[in-house]
């Protein structure tokens, strides 16, 4: 054989080893490595609906044709939330019109949500001149079924809105006019007609359908039955929708995506076991860091059977917090102050760099660009634990960090 | 003609190259009829002078087929359209043929995969022929995926005045890189195609228009310019469904076959140098307005402007080793409020090395030939950074295609390719990563 014949098939022998050092065939990541999937067990009824929700989440693609914007933030669900995890500057929304709990005063000025793209031929949103705003970064999905069964009795459970135990903390719930199509389940409990929200970084979201509607909405510019009127620019005199007919989502495909939100899997905790991640996890406890972002919860009665009686581990209370002057951006959702923040889940937090690009964007608005930093901008009710943390050796430090890139 | 030479001779690029034997090479049966550099015989009696390789298509070619090989005539990708066997034999006033691909494959993408499939991805019928002196036809009619889609992607009519001026008229390929000329799956050791070149030059791509080509040649050398005026893309380049600006898109446009989008035309020109012992170098550009600026005469938006270059590279090594290439770039005018999503500039390319390994009768068929093949291939749909962050915008990928190839005779390839690709989204989070094996043949009919 001639040695350029030998010397192809070494060369060809190398690449083939290159590619074939993982596998021919490259295998699934670990189930703890994934915010994706759906809860185990669904029934293949089940399984064909969450099928429909995810093409409809993560592959429909809208264009102006199909009725996309006029003006809008993203082109898809999956745009803003990759691989199911959280968002990040690109995909970052305004919201804007409200400093306090005496509603929306932009309404008519296109609050509340910029929409700063638009489709060819039409003009995107600017920020009306003296609108209060705060900027969003889309959270991840992963488990949101599980905090949408729980019940309003045990959300309310733990509010202490005048700090009773006087531990400095009080957490209350975003009280929320319930849109046209909202129908109450049975763990609902309403307060002067208003529901108890808990999607949002402010909790202004009821429930799923409350929330996937405002998105489809707001974040890409498609009506449904539950929401008929396109988001337009208000500053442009005469502008129209798209012109395309509404709906331009079908209500069953809003309702397999939210059956697809609800029945995407809790994130995996990595290493639970790890010495350093126990010993973080107990100085998480100590810190008090857990009494906001409550680590344990269990479902009731569902609807979907294989959300009943779950225990979860979401590090949430659902509830709104002082996050401090440092946070507070002066706008605000409901009845929620300024200051006030709902207490976002920390499961899933250890893989954010998988979803926003190898980097980090945490709190509300992405402006943290590590978990440390994260912690210590929080304020308020958070600033007994801040100071312990700050006060904590880098040993211990370190074994809190590597509990929370567990999660 | 020297005004031609003055605008086009500029693009000239002459590059080394090696002569390219046909056991590599996966096909070499047919030449061109403007590459022909030797006269045979008249086979019939005609007074008017004609220029010599004019003459030599038309004395021998009583369709458009040659009635014997042109030893030592220079091809080059331009040559493609009638480098095709169907042109080669018989004497039928309308000549017939084509070719027909199929596979089946085993793909995997992290973990998850939908089986073994079978694909008949194509079967094209050519229709030619030569109408009268110097006045050729030819047509290519393509069923994809069985009959998902059918298209004619070549019906022209070529009037030769001299070998340096041709006029051409009717649906033709616009000459972007050598892909989109050159693409019959015979033809080719992989059972994909490559990416760039159907993914940012929409391969097959194929509009009405009109246009000049044509050659300057000698034995050892051969100069060819194209310049067509065509219909061409719409503004699903940058709304479609890919979610990236995707200029395939334009495609699904059927009436492009009946008026312009937008009334401007697409321009593409091409020019390509051919060296025997160096090879074949290839320049071209294309480019118009993609939108809908007006209607009735009402303004709607700015004109925005789509272009594409490409170049396209291919040789011969002393060892037999065949080496071809094209890397394209395309820059697209994204309103600044659309979302980044969609690219402002893409780019990308690929490499194929294809060795022959035996040459010999094998089972029966003289001068059999087994190749070793790869393929490397890089798309980046999106180059640029955020505006948000000043990060890279990513949506790109990357493809690694060892293959092995039997010919029986140059018309017809077995196929065997394992393809791992690497494809990241466009914030750049960890890639997706496929891999798979592909079994297949195409053949020449």
């Amino acid at each position: 054989m001639k040695k350029i014949t030998l010397l192809y098939l070494f060369l060809s022998a190398v690449v083939f080893g290159v590619v074939a050092c993982e596998a021919l065939l490259p295998a699934a990541p670990a189930d703890d490595a994934l915010l994706d999937g759906p809860i185990a067990e669904l029934t293949p009824e089940q399984n064909a609906l969450f099928l429909a929700g995810d093409v409809a989440f993560n592959d429909e693609i809208f264009t102006p044709a199909t009725g996309l914007g006029p003006t809008f933030v993203a082109s898809s669900c999956g745009s803003c939330h990759a691989g199911d995890g959280k968002g990040t500057p690109f995909t970052t929304l305004v919201r804007f019109g409200q400093h306090d709990d005496t509603g929306n005063q932009f309404m008519e000025r296109g609050g509340p949500q910029l929409q700063n793209r638009a489709i060819p031929g039409h003009t995107a949103e600017l920020l009306p001149a003296g609108a209060a705003f705060s900027k969003f970064t889309p959270p991840a999905n992963t488990g949101l079924g599980m905090l949408g069964a729980l019940s309003d009795a045990q959300i309310l459970a733990n509010a202490d809105p005048t700090d009773k135990d006087g531990d400095g903390i009080s957490g209350v719930p975003n009280w929320i006019d319930a849109p046209d199509y909202f129908k109450p389940q049975w763990f609902h409990k309403p307060h002067n007609g208003q529901y108890v929200g808990r999607f949002g970084k402010k909790a202004a979201a009821i429930d799923l359908l409350h929330q996937t509607v405002n998105a489809y909405k707001q974040d890409m510019g498609i009506t449904s039955e539950f929401d008929s009127e396109d988001p337009i620019n208000y500053s442009v005199s005469g502008q129209a929708g798209d012109g395309v007919d509404d709906p331009e989502v079908s209500t069953a495909k809003v309702n397999a995506v939210v059956f697809y939100l609800r029945t995407l899997k809790v994130p995996v905790q990595r290493t639970p076991t790890d010495p350093m991640v126990v010993a973080g996890k107990q100085l998480f406890i100590s810190l008090d860091c857990g009494k906001c972002h409550t680590p344990d919860w269990k479902t009731p009665q569902s609807d979907i059977a294989v959300l009943s009686d779950q225990t979860f581990a979401p590090y949430t209370d659902l509830l709104l917090h002082d996050m401090g002057a440092g946070l507070d951006d002066g706008y605000t959702e409901g009845r929620a102050k300024t200051t006030e923040w709902k207490t976002p889940a920390l499961w899933g937090l250890g893989l954010s760099q998988n979803s926003q690009g190898g980097r980090v964007f945490l709190l509300h608005d992405g402006r943290a660009h590590s978990v440390d930093e994260a912690i210590r901008l929080h304020g308020g009710e958070a600033s007994r634990s801040v100071e312990k943390y700050a006060k904590l050796a880098e040993a211990e430090r370190g074994k809190l960090l590597r509990f929370l890139d567990s999660l | 003609m020297r005004t031609l030479y003055f605008l086009i001779g500029p693009l000239l690029i002459q590059v080394a190259a090696h002569a390219q034997p046909d056991a590599a090479r996966p096909i070499s049966t047919s030449v061109t009829a403007a590459s022909a550099v030797t006269v045979p015989k008249p086979m019939e009696s005609d007074s008017t002078p004609m220029p010599k390789a004019f003459a030599d298509l038309f004395y021998r070619d009583s369709t458009l087929r040659k009635g014997k090989q042109e030893k030592g005539a220079l091809k080059i990708n331009m040559d493609a359209t009638y480098d095709r066997p169907f042109l080669t034999s018989t004497k039928a006033p309308v000549s017939i043929g084509g070719y027909l691909e199929a596979n089946s494959q085993y793909m995997q993408t992290d973990g998850v995969t939908d089986g073994l499939s079978f694909q008949a991805r194509r079967m094209t019928i050519f229709l030619a022929s030569t109408i009268n002196r110097r006045i050729k036809f030819l047509s290519e009619i393509e069923f994809e995926d069985g009959t998902k889609e059918i298209n004619i992607e070549f019906a022209a009519m070529d009037i030769e005045l001299t070998p340096l001026l041709n006029l051409r008229g009717g649906i033709i390929m616009n000459p972007i890189g050598s892909f989109n000329q050159n693409h019959d799956g015979p033809k080719w050791e992989f059972i994909d195609r490559p990416i760039s070149s159907i993914t940012i030059i929409p391969s097959t791509w194929s509009n009405v228009g009109f246009g000049l080509f044509g050659k300057k040649y000698t034995a050892n050398w051969v100069w060819a310019y194209e310049a067509y005026l065509t219909n061409g893309f719409d503004d699903q380049i940058i709304a479609n469904t890919q979610n990236r600006t995707f200029l395939p898109a334009t495609k699904a446009n059927r009436d492009r076959f009946d008026e312009s989008f937008n009334g401007v035309p697409l321009v593409t020109l091409k020019t390509a140098f051919k060296r025997r012992k160096w090879g074949e170098i290839g320049l071209s550009w294309m480019g118009g307005v993609y939108n809908k600026f007006q209607v009735d005469g009402l303004v709607l938006d700015q004109r925005r402007r789509v272009d594409v270059w490409a170049l396209d590279f291919n040789t011969t090594l002393p060892t037999g080793t065949f080496i071809n290439s094209e890397f394209v770039w395309a820059s697209i005018d994204v309103p600044p409020t659309y979302t980044q999503q969609f690219g402002r500039m893409q780019q990308g390319g690929w490499v194929d090395i294809v060795h022959p390994l035996v040459k010999k009768t094998m089972f029966g068929w003289k001068k059999a030939v087994v190749n070793a093949a790869l393929r490397v291939e890089r798309v980046d749909y999106n180059v640029g950074t955020f505006t948000e962050t000043g990060d890279p915008l990513r949506d790109d990928l990357w493809a690694i295609v060892p293959g092995l190839s039997f010919r029986p005779s140059p018309t017809t390839v077995i196929r065997a390719n394992y393809r791992y690709h690497w494809q990241t989204d466009l914030l750049g989070n960890p890639p997706a990563r496929t891999a798979g094996f592909q079994f297949g043949f195409s053949t020449y009919f």
